[in-house]
Parts: structure tokens; sequence; C-alpha cells
């Protein structure tokens, strides 16, 4: 199947004339050499293909250009070097109402830092995509109330911005970003000024969505818990560069450089790992085979009340493959020193 | 302390190198200067003068330049279609205000309509406050009898101030498109800003004759610059991220600047209009001088046939209205809608519409029944011009008060004034282009010096050296005076809080006069005197000095003065070395507004009765000498710049060093 985004040694670089910098600069140039000579590498040579349905989640520490490359995406900022194919298209050739037609049509980002409009009520921010494409008023507003009421903001349509907590200006954000049934969902930090409660709730409601309209998305979060939540394949970022870019139980098991094992240091693996990673080719075990999808962590007490050194799991593909114990132990409780 | 003594000793003994250069650059200049004033008993005439034979003509080719842009060019036909559009609507303004015989022809709105809703919008914007001061202002204008000439001054701005608004914003938005444009917009506004208000006058009156059309032209022109920066200003500070969702909402250009760019840019663009509303009822009340009726037109009058009580009640009248104009549109700009609850009905989302209009119809019908709410003749006015005058000569004529404004007057004559002025024609040309240089080469710099060169040259060049001279020594003198008596205040008023809020507020109030307004007391306490012109300039500029030096004093951080008290500072102390130091750049900025106010001012005081550029500038409004007015113009504008510059440049420097950039 053809990626809904694609992207081919992408560069973005910030300073004072980046193309012919590009250019000119020789292979192999660090972060910090680019950086001597007065330019800021927001993204660095980035390649990665999101595929239809897919949600991407892109992480890093702050400032390592998450925020560019989803801006790349979306060309919002003109990359320097490199392309970005959506849905086949380049994006750097479309024409300019081209683009528009392609914002307006499937696209949908919510901001980091919310972007609502001071001037306009929460319904009227909602609603603002669809005025902008000129559909006509009174399916704007049904369809601007029905999102209002998705985010759980029914009954302050009303209010201005400034009237309401951060949490609730960014649902307005996130409100607003679904008005148009975007194909493609850009979220940039989309539920970090909520309560965990929210939170949660806000992440239940995606993952609703995402089953029912399966929808690509690229979400950035700080939060590996999130992630893991919601991901399909996570990219961590690093200097602009992506470090690695892989399913959950790739990263916390195989890092592939020393700053994403670094990153995934902290994250308790076996919440993580599932069943069908650790497989091996051989003996099948005995006994009741395990689903693929149960993390080590749900499958704790019959890791250790079975004494079987493999343990049967079905694969969806419907074999069943065997799981050597020792492994699962070792992720749950940490390898033995 | 630290802080503050690193930023201005952070240099090594004796000075770098550079620092020795600008000494010797600076004596070379001074002492060139004092050279030549010494030995010019022994000098040509030649040397002391530009002689007249090295004069260029500026104002003969500046007025063939405007024959062939008026004729040629056909400009003239351009103003024509616009002064009947203006014209067409200041007149319809007039019938509506005042019942002048023109298309829509209504009756004149009968003055407790107008109070009635003014009130009311008062109301909506800022509360009880505003309503009374708004319906107050027009019910003092009534009872007064000035109702008439009030209407007239108000049916030029109703007409000046939107169009103002209006152009200002396009040539801002255009401005903030093409930096190019912007690039080449700058120095324009710039000269705008400081272009004596003559020279506004009269290509009005040639381009657009004499009246209230010609009024009109120059109120907008001059009030629409502030328009321009405000609106680039603002579009530019819109947040990246709200343009972003704009874009990502798919708007086309048009789309984003209407929905995106100008409802976030909503609070600088209204201060632009309140600037725009400001300056337009500054320049329409100097609009009296070329023939516009209304209240400037009738303090002018007043002021010039020395009836001190109705030019008093005129004043009051013209602060008031100011007042009120400024409060409204202010109140505009902070006012932020705010949701009713759902399901409130409509009438009660728009009640004071609704009393609005109700108020309109009430006061409609009394007004045809009690005809004293309709109009208030001038015999049922409640004026007391006579008695105020009575009571104000009186008073001037108690021995004591005789004797005090006389001894001010004498003392400030004798001993300031005649000698610095008799000093300043003294020194020759070039002694007085070198001092000028060698100060701004000591605030800013290398460009700044260049500059100041450059443009007191052609100052020199346009021949009205002696006449300059007299307008920047009244301008130097009554700003000096100015800093001597307005510093002290404010530094005392910047020690306390409250204080310092109380007297904010005052100067910002008395910043929304009229410059022509502070004539009025000038004159009143000392008559038609040079001393007069000083006082008047002297009292407008103080505002600015006493602001920004009380601003910049509140502004230092407090850990600083913190610092300096545990340090064991005594207040002077502390005052000297850390809170006028740091607050300096702040001041710099407040004399520099001071001086443009000066500038302003001294030309307008030019009536009273001054040999300076004014006194000339005021002649060629008779007569249609563009060239000569320009010429005349330019000189004050280039005065100005080079201190506008060069103190300007400075701050900058100093806010740098102090980090405070
Ligand atoms: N418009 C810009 N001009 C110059 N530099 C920029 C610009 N936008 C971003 N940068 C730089 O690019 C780098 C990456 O910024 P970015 O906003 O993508 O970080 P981020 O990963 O989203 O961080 P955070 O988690 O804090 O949001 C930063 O060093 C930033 O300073
Ligand atoms: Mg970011």
């Amino acid at each position: 199947m053809n990626p809904v985004i694609s992207a081919k040694n992408v560069w973005k670089l910030f300073g004072p004339d980046p193309e012919s910098y590009l250019k000119s600069m020789t292979a192999g140039h660090s972060f910090d050499d680019i950086r001597a000579d007065g330019y800021i590498a927001g993204v660095k040579d980035v390649s990665l293909d999101v595929s239809k349905g897919e949600m991407l989640v892109i992480m890093g520490l702050s400032g390592s250009g998450k925020s560019t490359l989803v801006r790349c995406f979306s060309r919002l900022h003109d990359i320097t070097g490199g392309k970005i194919e959506v849905d086949g298209q380049d994006i750097m050739g479309l024409k300019e109402v081209e683009l528009i037609e392609l914002r307006r049509s499937k696209m949908g980002m919510v901001f980091q830092s919310f972007g609502l409009l001071p001037h306009r009520t929460v319904l009227q921010n909602v609603a603002f995509p669809l005025e902008m494409r000129g559909q006509d008023k009174h399916s704007t507003r049904d369809r601007a109330m029905e999102v209002v009421k998705l985010v759980g903001l029914e009954g302050r349509e009303d209010y201005f911005p400034r009237e309401l907590s951060g949490g609730q200006q960014q649902r307005v954000g996130i409100a607003r970003s679904l008005a148009i049934e975007p194909d493609i969902w850009f979220l940039d930090e989309p539920f970090s000024a909520l309560d965990p409660l929210i939170r949660r709730e806000m992440q239940d409601e995606f993952l609703r969505l995402q089953a029912m309209l399966g929808k690509t998305i690229v979400f950035i979060t700080h939060d590996f818990d999130e992630a893991l939540r919601l991901a399909d394949r996570i990219a961590i970022m690093k200097d602009g560069a992506v470090e690695q870019i892989d399913t959950p139980d790739k990263i916390v098991l195989n890092p592939a450089t020393d700053y994403v094992a670094k990153f995934t240091e902290e994250v308790d693996k076996a919440r993580v790992v599932h069943a069908s990673v650790l497989v091996e080719d051989g003996s099948m075990g005995k006994g009741e085979p395990v689903a693929a999808d149960a993390t080590i962590l749900s499958l704790a007490r019959r890791l250790i009340n079975d004494a079987a050194d493999v343990i049967p799991v079905q694969m969806p593909d419907g074999n069943v493959k065997g799981m050597p114990r020792q492994a699962a132990l070792d992720i749950l409780l940490g390898e033995a020193k | 302390m630290t802080i503050v003594s690193d930023a201005n000793l952070a240099v090594p003994e004796g000075g770098t190198p550079a620092m020795a250069v600008r000494r010797k650059v600076l004596i070379g200049l001074f002492g060139f200067a004092a050279l030549l004033t010494v030995l010019r008993p022994w000098l040509p005439e030649a040397l002391i003068r530009l002689p007249e034979a090295m004069l260029l003509p500026w104002s003969d080719w500046l007025d063939v330049g405007f024959a062939w842009v008026q004729n040629d060019l056909g400009l003239i036909h351009v103003t024509r279609e616009i002064a009947s559009w203006l014209g067409f609507l200041i007149d319809a303004a007039a019938n509506v205000l005042y019942g002048k015989s023109r298309w829509p022809n209504f009756e004149a709105m009968p003055w407790s309509v107008v109070a009635g809703c003014l009130a009311v919008l008062g109301y909506w914007l800022g509360g009880w406050k505003l309503a009374l001061l708004a319906g107050g202002t027009m019910v003092w204008t009534a009872l007064m009898g000035q109702w008439k000439w009030a209407m007239e001054t108000m049916s030029v701005i109703v007409v000046a101030a939107p169009v103002g608004f209006a152009v200002g914003l396009l040539i801002g938005i255009l401005a903030w498109r093409s930096a190019r444009f912007e690039k080449a917009m700058r120095p324009v506004l710039l000269v705008l800003q400081t272009l004596p208000f003559y020279s506004y006058l009269l290509p009005a009156v040639i381009f657009f004759k004499v009246g209230p059309t010609a009024a009109s032209v120059a109120t907008i022109a001059y009030s629409m610059p502030p328009m321009i920066l405000m609106t680039i200003v603002g579009l530019k500070k819109v947040p990246p991220e709200v343009v972003e969702a704009g874009k990502m909402a798919g708007c086309s250009r048009w789309q984003m600047l209407r929905s995106v760019y100008i409802p976030s840019a909503r609070t600088e663009i209204l201060v632009g209009l309140n600037q725009v509303i400001m300056l337009a009822l500054a320049m329409v009340v100097l609009t009296a001088f070329i023939g516009m009726p209304g209240l400037g037109a009738k303090l002018l009058a007043m002021m010039n046939s020395f009836k001190l009580g109705r030019s008093f009640e005129i004043g009051v009248t013209i602060v008031l209205l100011a007042v009120t104009l400024d409060r409204l549109s202010k109140a505009w700009v902070v006012k932020q809608p705010e949701h009713f609850e759902k399901g409130t009905p409509w009438w009660q989302r728009h009640i004071l519409l609704l009393i609005g209009v109700a108020t309109f119809v009430v006061f409609m019908v009394l007004a045809q029944v009690i005809p004293i709410l309709n109009e208030i003749g001038r015999r049922q006015s409640l004026s007391m011009g006579s008695e105020i005058d009575v009571a104000i000569k009186g008073f001037l004529n108690l021995s004591w008060v005789k004797e005090t404004t006389g001894f001010i007057r004498w003392f400030f004559n004798l001993w300031i004034l005649i000698p610095t002025e008799r000093a300043l024609l003294y020194v020759p040309t070039a002694a007085v282009i070198a001092v000028v240089t060698g100060f701004c080469y000591a605030l800013g710099g290398r460009r700044p010096a260049l500059i100041g060169v450059l443009f007191f040259s052609i100052v020199a060049g346009f021949g009205w050296w002696d006449r300059a001279m007299i307008t920047l020594h009244s301008t130097l003198t009554a700003v000096i005076l100015a800093m001597v008596f307005g510093m002290p205040l404010a530094v005392w008023a910047a020690r306390r809080e409250t204080w310092s809020a109380r007297m904010i507020f005052v100067c910002d109030t008395a910043q929304t006069f009229p410059s022509f307004i502070y004539l009025l007391p000038a004159i009143m306490l000392f008559g038609i005197t040079p001393f007069t012109v000083i006082l008047s300039i002297l009292i407008y500029t103080m505002v600015p000095v006493i602001r920004y030096t009380i601003e910049g004093l509140r502004g230092v951080p407090p850990e600083l003065t913190e610092a300096a008290d545990m340090s064991g500072a005594t207040r002077w102390q502390k005052l000297w070395n850390v809170q006028l130091p740091l607050a300096m750049p702040t001041i710099a900025v407040g004399l520099n507004q001071a001086l443009i106010f000066a500038f302003f001012m001294v030309i307008i005081a030019a009536f009273i009765g001054t040999r300076d550029l004014g006194q000339e500038m005021q002649r060629t409004l008779a007569g249609t000498q563009l060239g000569k007015n320009f010429t005349l113009g330019f000189s004050v504008v280039f005065m100005a710049l080079t201190f506008d510059i060069a103190i300007n440049a400075w701050a900058e420097k100093r806010r740098r060093i102090l980090g405070l950039a």
C-alpha cells in the first residue's frame, strides 16, 4: 500500500540563507557543526513513511524538532531540502490554491499553543475551517456543535477563549481540527494541558475514533505512557534527526542508539512488550496459549506459576508459537545481575 | 550598584582608542565653533551667514514643481473630485449636526438627543462614569451656548476621523505586506510627524479652497501617520500559531486578512483609531487659521480680542470634548466581548441598543414640545463670559499678582530669553552647525553626526537662518526649562506609587488636549508677550518630560534599588547612581517627544507675534506661496529630525548597554 505521508531526506534549516548553505554543506556535518555556522537544524535528514490508518507518535526532548517536522508535513514550513509526498503529491510543488484545497479537505492540525482566534467564541472557532471553505451556515453550525459536544464543551459554546481554562482551550483546538473530518491529522501535544481524567477520556475517544474512521495520525507527545497506549510506531528525535522509528516493543527491547536507550530507561518494559515479540521458532510449549497482544505484565501470574520453559502464544495468523519463559521473566523482573 | 557602575565604567583607565578618537573629534568640533565665534568681529560677512548669492532659489523651484504636478499632471482634477466627495460628506454631517441646509435636509439634531445617546454609548463602553462624562460634556456645551460651534467642529471630525482611519489602515496593511513599501514609508511618516501644521494647511487650501473641505483634508493627512504605524505594529504582532491555525483552516489570502489578522490586531488598530480621533481634534481646532468655523475659530477670535472669559469657556469645552473622545475610544479598545448565558432573550442581549433607540425617540419628541431641549439660544445660555473676564482681569490687576507676573516676565525676558537669543543669533552659521554636529556625535555617534551636518546645512541653504535660530531658541529654552521644572517634580512623584499614578493620570489626560489649548493659560497670565510663547511651550512640553521621567524611575527593577539600600546609599546617592542612570533611556524618549512637541507648539504660538519661522509661515497662508511655505516647514522638519535621530540613537545605545532592550 502506498504511504499517505512519505518523507525523503527532509531538511529544514533556520538561518539567513538556508538553501545555499545546505547545497554547499559537506556531508556528515553534525548538528553542532551546523550551529557553529549560524544555522539551526530544525529537521535534519529525516526519511520516514506513514501508512494509511497508522498512528505515528513522535517523541523527543524539547527543541528536538518535533513540531518543526510536523509543520513541514503540513507545509507550514517550506522545507530546505528533500521531498515530502502526501497522497503521492509532492507538497512543495503545490500551487497556493491546491495547498488551500488540500488543507480544507484533508488535513487537520492541533497546535501546541492552541492558536485560537481570540475574537471568536468557542463555536465560531470550531466552525472557522468550515466557514473558510464556504460551507452553508446551517450545516456548519450543526457540525461545529457536534464536535464541541464530542470534546465535552457543550454549554460553553458561546464563551470566548480567554474565558476558558487552558485545558478547555486545548479541547477547542482539538474540536476545530476535527470539524472538517480530516483524513490526515496532526496533533502537537494535544493533551498536554488536560487533567489526567480528561486526558484518559480523550485518549479513549481517540482510539475509538481511530478504530472507527481509520485516520492517519501524526501525534507528538512527551508522555511515554500516552505514546504506548496510542502508537502503532514511535519515532524518537534528537537534534532534528530521527534516531529510531519502530514499534514500541522494538524500541524498548532493541534501542538503536544510546540516546534511545536512555530515553526508554525509565519505562517499565513489562507493560510495553507483547508476548508475540518474544516468540521463537522451535518448541511450542504446552497448555492454554496466551494471546499475542498480551503484555508481559498481564501474564505475570502465569509466568511465575507455570514452571514450563516455553509458554505457547496464539499468533494472529492462527499458528501457535512458543515464548521462552526466562526471557519473559527477565523483562518482568529485570535481568539478573 | 555594581551593575550600574559596571555599565558606566567598563572601560580601562584612559579610555579605549575609539574613545580617544571620539574625544579628538569633539574637541575639534567644539573648538572650531568657539574659534569662529570669538573671531566673529574680524570675519568677513560671508563666513558669518551664507551670502544671499549662494542661496539656491528652493522656493521658486518648489513652486514650479507644484505647479507642474497641479496643472500638467492634473492633480488638481483629482483633488477636485476628492473635494466634491468630502464636501458632500461634510455637508451631510453638517446638516444632521447643526442643520446646514444641504442633503439630507433634516433639521438640526436637538442637543438633548445627542447628549442622551452619547451618554448611553458611554455607559455601554465604560459604565456610569463615562456616561456622565459624555452626557455632561454635551450638556455643558449646550448650556454655554456653544452648541453650534462645537457641532461645526464635530462635523469635520466625524468625516475626517473615519476617512483617516480607513486610509491609514489600508496604507498600514500595504506597508505590512511589502517590506520595501514599509521602508519607503518610514521616513515619510517621520517627516509627516514633525511637519509644522501650516505646511498641512496651505496645500490643503491651495488644492481644496478655504473651508471645511480643506480643513478635513489637512485633518486627515495630519491624523493618519499613527494609524499607519499602529496597523503595522498590530499586524506584525499577531501570534504565529494563530496565523498557522488560519493557514491550516485553508484560508485564502483575503480570508486570512479579514478573519485572522485584522481581528487579532484589534487592540492596536483601535489604539490607532484613538490617536486618529485625538489628532483630528487637535488639527481641526487649528484649521481656524484657514477659516474653518467652529470652536477653534471662536477661541482664536476671543484670544485675539483678549476676551479671557469667553476664551476660558471655549477652552473648557474643547478640553472636555477631548477627554470625552479619548476616554470613549480608549474604553472601546479595552472592551472585550463577553458571552451571554444560554437562552438569554434577544431584547436582553441588546438591551443597551434598545435603550439607546428609546433615548433617541424620547428626546426627539421632548425636544419638539420643550424648545429648550432642542436649542439653547444665546440669550438663554448660562455663559458667564463677561463675568469671568472681569474676574480674571481683576485678579491679574491685583497689585501683588501684577508685580509677580511682571517680575517673572522681566526676569525671564531680561536675564534668560533676550541674552540667549542674541547670543544664538550672534554665532556664525558654521559654528552652530559644528556645535549641533558635535552634540549629535556625542550622543549617537557618526551617523547622527553626519545627519546633523547635512540637515542643518540644508536649513542654512533654505535661507531662513535667523528665523530658524529664533525658532530653535524658543524650542530649546522651553524644553530646558520644562526639564528644570518638570524633572524634580517627577522625581518627587516617583517616590510613591500613589503620587506616580496620579501624576501619570494627569499627564495622560493633559496629553489629549489639543495643543492650541496650552496657549490659553499662558496668555491669561502674561498677555501677549514673547514670554507667553515660551511659557505655553513650557507647559505643553512638561507633560511628556514628567510622564516619562516617572515611568523611567518607576521602571527601575526593585532588586537594584534594594541592592543600593543594602549598600547603605542615601536617597540622593541612590537617585544619582542607580535610578537616574537606569531611567535615562526612558527619560530620553520623553525629552525627544518634548522637543517634537515644542517644535510643533512654537509654530502655533507664532500668532502671538514672534519673528521666527512660524510668523513667516503664517504669512504664506494669505497667498499661494507653497514653495516658501515648504522651505519654511522643512526648516523645522530638518531641525526636529536631527534631534530626534540623535536622541533616539543615544537611548537605543544606552538601553543595549544597560541590557534593557
Ligand atoms: N521559526 C523558527 N526560526 C528559527 N528557529 C526555529 C524556528 N522554529 C523552530 N526553531 C528551532 O528549531 C528547533 C526545534 O524546534 P521545535 O519547535 O520543533 O521543537 P520541539 O521538539 O517541538 O520542542 P517542544 O517539545 O518544546 O515543543 C529549536 O531549536 C528551535 O529553536
Ligand atoms: Mg513543539
